[in-house]
This record gives structure tokens, C-alpha cells and sequence, in this order.
């Protein structure tokens, strides 16, 4: 067998085997390709660091001052400097998180119904295709949708806990999506182990198979809330922009973060207002790359150190 | 502890599909049970019967009987995760909850079911690890995660982990096809030792193996690509392998398979 295998490679002639391998047109080839693949990568980080440059360098500064971190826009002009973000601040931390309050744990069980009980099933086809179309679902069309049943139906006033509700639509297919990739990368294995020592399907699930996948689906909740953090459309329909404080999504406007950077965006010609703009928009990017600190930190201690 | 298990014309599918047919056999309580034949003859798929984790396969079923101390498993009324309880299992491939530690993986079976004394939990689990021939090597590591281990490690890890919740019988399907031959001594020794106090039914490629450890041998067997296993024969070890009945049996074991 071996002789007439090694008769029948071409390169087999009784001379020594040449393993140095790269022909030039290979070689080059395989440059061209790394050239071009660093060369994709470069260009895709051009607008990443442009608009992380002249965020940070147009809005820096005003970060500097503990007011912005401790006062709102009550009273201040556009015209006026002054002021902080402490009203926009709160304002998006409550309604996103409130947000997330809702739409995690619909997401996550739902994530666990389509991998771990639905599979194969008709239900769990159509819940897999409307959460196809959630995804579609542009935040404007969302905000539309909770005006029409929370305002023009149910008659409540614009309020922070209805653009919450906005949120959770456009929150909700991102995490449940998310959760679901990282449930069905828990090997099966793990389940029968769990199941052969006697452990009930909803323990194995509850204790075995969501804490496995904890890691991946606290990062599809961070992906989320980085979402949500970001979306106007709800905020201008749903609540109206207050300079004041108010930490009550119940009751009266809320400022936020995006509808800040939204209020002063129409006077840039003006520095304070510009400045104001830039610097809501760092404080912006801030807030979601702290709450991804922390997320990652909190997955980091709920799961046993590998070494 | 360790109980008989009687199974009577037990037909097994994946969904249309037929792939273990009318097998019957007792399995004796306190012996080592070994399972041989050739890829696809059903051995590990009519293993997994045996503790009703077949039916964890969508579209799978089960006909007939097996028999456990009087009780047939697939009764109505039967709870799956009861019976899993006494008819435990180990796999071929070693699966250590990765976000456990070694304690804790050989605690879970007890903790998941609801016990949270923690003195009798650290008895349990000392006893398992030294049952499964592994606690000298982790005693001074028990806080570490158990996927650290050595493959061989694992896989006594799993077995202690299957032992501590202190079932009637044991099922090991491939146990160490995924281990070294040093790994696998040690699970054999260990082998030896565990049917002192449970039934132990284990599956296996390796027929120095079944030969090495087990009491009776089962043989099983396709009637051709396509058709559903047979089991050929069964019978004490030692006849099987010196003295089969069954000419397929005898082909197989010598090595002129095929």
C-alpha cells in the first residue's frame, strides 16, 4: 500500500522531499490576502476612533466639573453656561433599567422555552419568527405602538415608564436572541449529567445549564442595554425633555441623555450648547462602557476561576 | 443496595425508526455487566433504556419491560427522574459541571436534590472521591473547578459524582474510550471495586476490557446496515469468550468481523 501511494505522488521522482514549502505565487497570494484582511480591519476601526476622538476631546472637559455630575439644566439657557447632566443621567439609567427589569426576564425564559421545551414544536417556530420580526422593528414604529395603547387607549400621560415599555420591545429580541445562541452552546452532555443523577428538567436548567451560559447571556444584556441607552425616538414621543430632576418614571417628564444631546443639538453655533451636546454624548458612552464593566465583573465572580 | 434488572422483548426507536428489537435479559445484582458488539448495534442506545434517559431524545420510545425490583419502568405512573435516581449513569465522554468545583461536582447530585447539611455533604463527598479512587488526588484541591483535572481525573470524578447520590445501579456507556491505558487501569481497578455494592452494566469497544472486568457478557449484533440490533447472546464471561454458542459471536470476538 505505502510504495504505491508514494509512486502516485506527483512530486515523487527518488529525489529528497522539498517541505520548504511556499511556491512565490503562493507567497504571494498569502501576503495579498493578510495585506487586504489588516488593510479591512484598519478601515472598519477609522469611524470607530474618529467619533471616539472627537467626542472625547469636544467633551471632555466639562466632564471635569463635579456640577455636570451633580446638577441639572434647570434654569440655564442655551446661551448660559452652567449646569450638569445629573437630570439626563438618571433620567437614562431609570428608564433603561427599568427597562431591563421587564424585558430580561421575559427574554431569558423565553430563550429557555425556545431551546430547552419548544424545540422542534410549531409554538416555538411562531415565537421564533415574531421575535425575527421584533428584531425589525424600527424604535420609532415601537414608541408609535406604546403611544397608541398607553396613551391614546389605556389615557395615561407621557411618562419615563412608557418609553420603558418602547424599550423592552427593542430590547427584548436582542437579549432573547442572544441568551438563546448561549443556551444551545451547553452541551447536551451536561443535561444528561444532570438528569442521570436524578435532577428534575426545570433544576438541571435552573442550576446546571443557565449558570454555564451565565457569561454569554449577561453580555447579550449588556448588548441590549447598550441599545436601548442610546434610542430617541421613544423619548421624544413618549416623555417630553424636563431640565429639572425627576427620578419618578411615573409622573411628569424626564430628561435623558439622547433628548439632552437632542435639546442643544439646533443652537451648536453656540459654544455652551455645543459643548453641553459633545459632553452629554461622552457621558453617554461612559455610562454604557461602566455598566459593561460591571456586568463583566459580576459574570466574572458568579463563575468558578478556571485556574 | 444493588438490585436484579429483568428485561423482556424491549423494542427501542427513534421515531420510526427501530434500532434495538427484542432483547430480553436479567442483569444480576453485585456483578459487572458488559455490553460488546460493533458500532451501531444499538449497545449504548439499549444502555440509556435502562434508566429511561433514552426518551431525553425527542421522538424516541421504548417497548416492553424492564424490570427493577418488581417495578417495570416504563409502568404508567413511573417518574423518569425517579428512576434516574436509583439507575445512575457515566458517559463516555467526561462532563464535570464547568462551573463547579470538584466538591461541588460530586455534591451536586445530593445538593440538587435538596440536602444542605453541610457536614453530611462533606462526608459524602470524602467517601465518593475515595470510592472512586480519587480523593488522595484532590483532597488538597477540593475548591478547584473539576474541569482542571486529567481526563482519567474526570471521568472519576464523574463516577463519584454518579456514586455519592447512592444509586441501586450504575450504567457506564464507553467510560474509557475517551482515557489513556494508565487512566483506564484506574478505572477498571475502580470498576472492580464498585460492584462489591452496586450493579454495574457497562458498554465497551475494548473486549480485553469486558473480558478484564465483567462477569457476563451480552453480545449484540446487526442483522444488516439498516435493521434494527440484536442481542445475539449472553452469557458468564468466560464462556462467551472461550466458548460462545452463537457463531456470529465467536467471529466477532476473534476479530473476523465482518
Amino acid at each position: 500500500m505505502t510504495t504505491t501511494l508514494a509512486a502516485n505522488r506527483p512530486a515523487y521522482d527518488g529525489k529528497a522531499l522539498d517541505l520548504t514549502g511556499k511556491s512565490g505565487a503562493r507567497a504571494f497570494r498569502n501576503t495579498l490576502a493578510t495585506v487586504l484582511i489588516v488593510l479591512c480591519f484598519l478601515i472598519a476601526l477609522v469611524p470607530l476612533l474618529w467619533i471616539l476622538w472627537t467626542v472625547v476631546s469636544k467633551g471632555y472637559h466639562l466632564l471635569l466639573d463635579a456640577n455636570w455630575w451633580s446638577q441639572s439644566q434647570r434654569g440655564i439657557t442655551v446661551r448660559r453656561v452652567g449646569g450638569g447632566a445629573y437630570h439626563a443621567i438618571m433620567g437614562t439609567l431609570i428608564m433603561s433599567l427599568l427597562c431591563a427589569l421587564i424585558a430580561v426576564p421575559i427574554a431569558v425564559m423565553g430563550a429557555v422555552y425556545l431551546v430547552e421545551y419548544g424545540k422542534g414544536t410549531k409554538a416555538a417556530k411562531v415565537v421564533s419568527f415574531m421575535i425575527d420580526i421584533l428584531t425589525g422593528v424600527p424604535s420609532i414604529v415601537a414608541a408609535l405602538f406604546v403611544y397608541a395603547v398607553w396613551i391614546t387607549v389605556l389615557g395615561f400621560n407621557r411618562v419615563g415608564f412608557a418609553v420603558s415599555l418602547a424599550l423592552v420591545l427593542l430590547m427584548l429580541p436582542v437579549v432573547l436572541r442572544s441568551t438563546e445562541e448561549m443556551l444551545k452552546l451547553v452541551p447536551d452532555e451536561l443535561r444528561e449529567a444532570a438528569y442521570a443523577l436524578g435532577v428534575p428538567k426545570w433544576k438541571t436548567i435552573l442550576k446546571i445549564v443557565v449558570p454555564t451560559a451565565f457569561g454569554g447571556i449577561i453580555t447579550g444584556v449588556m448588548l441590549g442595554l447598550a441599545r436601548v441607552m442610546g434610542e430617541t425616538a421613544p423619548l421624544l414621543i413618549l416623555v417630553g425633555y424636563s431640565k429639572n430632576i425627576n427620578t419618578n418614571p411615573f409622573d411628569g417628564f424626564m430628561g435623558a441623555l439622547p433628548t439632552m444631546i437632542n435639546q442643544d443639538r439646533t443652537e451648536l453655533a453656540l459654544q455652551p450648547a455645543a459643548d453641553r451636546v459633545w459632553a452629554a454624548a461622552l457621558t453617554l458612552i461612559l455610562l454604557v462602557l461602566l455598566l459593561n464593566i460591571l456586568a463583566r465583573t459580576i459574570a466574572r465572580f458568579s463563575t468558578i476561576k478556571s485556574k | 443496595m444493588a438490585k436484579r434488572i429483568e428485561v423482556s422483548g424491549l423494542n427501542v426507536y427513534y421515531g420510526d425508526f427501530k434500532a434495538v428489537e427484542d432483547v430480553s435479559m436479567t442483569i444480576e445484582p453485585r456483578s459487572v455487566t458488559a455490553f460488546i458488539g460493533p458500532s451501531g448495534c444499538g449497545k449504548s442506545t439499549y444502555l440509556r433504556t435502562l434508566n429511561r434517559m433514552h426518551e431525553v431524545i425527542p421522538g424516541a420510545r421504548v417497548e416492553g419491560k424492564v424490570v427493577l425490583d418488581d417495578q417495570d419502568l416504563y409502568a404508567p405512573g413511573i417518574d423518569p427522574v425517579a428512576v434516574r435516581r436509583v439507575v445512575g449513569m457515566v458517559f463516555q465522554r467526561p462532563n464535570p459541571f464547568p462551573t463547579m468545583s470538584i466538591f461541588d461536582n460530586v455534591a451536586s447530585g445530593l445538593r440538587l436534590n435538596g440536602v444542605k447539611d453541610r457536614k453530611k455533604l462533606a462526608e459524602v463527598v470524602e467517601a465518593s472521591l475515595k470510592g472512586a479512587n480519587l480523593w488522595n488526588e484532590v483532597k488538597d484541591r477540593l475548591d478547584k473547578p473539576g474541569a482542571g483535572l486529567s481526563g482519567g481525573q474526570q471521568q472519576r470524578l464523574c463516577i463519584a459524582r454518579a456514586i455519592a447520590v447512592e444509586p441501586e445501579v450504575i450504567l457506564m456507556d464507553e467510560p474509557c474510550s475517551a482515557l489513556d491505558p494508565i487512566s483506564t487501569l484506574a478505572i477498571e481497578d475502580l470498576i472492580e471495586k464498585l460492584k462489591d455494592r452496586f450493579t454495574v452494566v457497562i458498554v465497551t469497544h475494548n473486549m480485553q476490557q469486558a473480558a478484564r472486568v465483567s462477569d457476563q457478557t451480552a453480545f449484540f449484533n446487526l442483522a444488516a446496515t439498516g435493521k434494527p440490533g440484536r442481542l445475539i447472546e449472553m452469557g458468564p464471561t468466560k464462556q462467551i469468550f472461550s466458548n460462545p454458542n452463537e457463531k456470529a459471536t465467536e467471529d466477532y470476538i476473534t476479530g473476523r468481523f465482518g
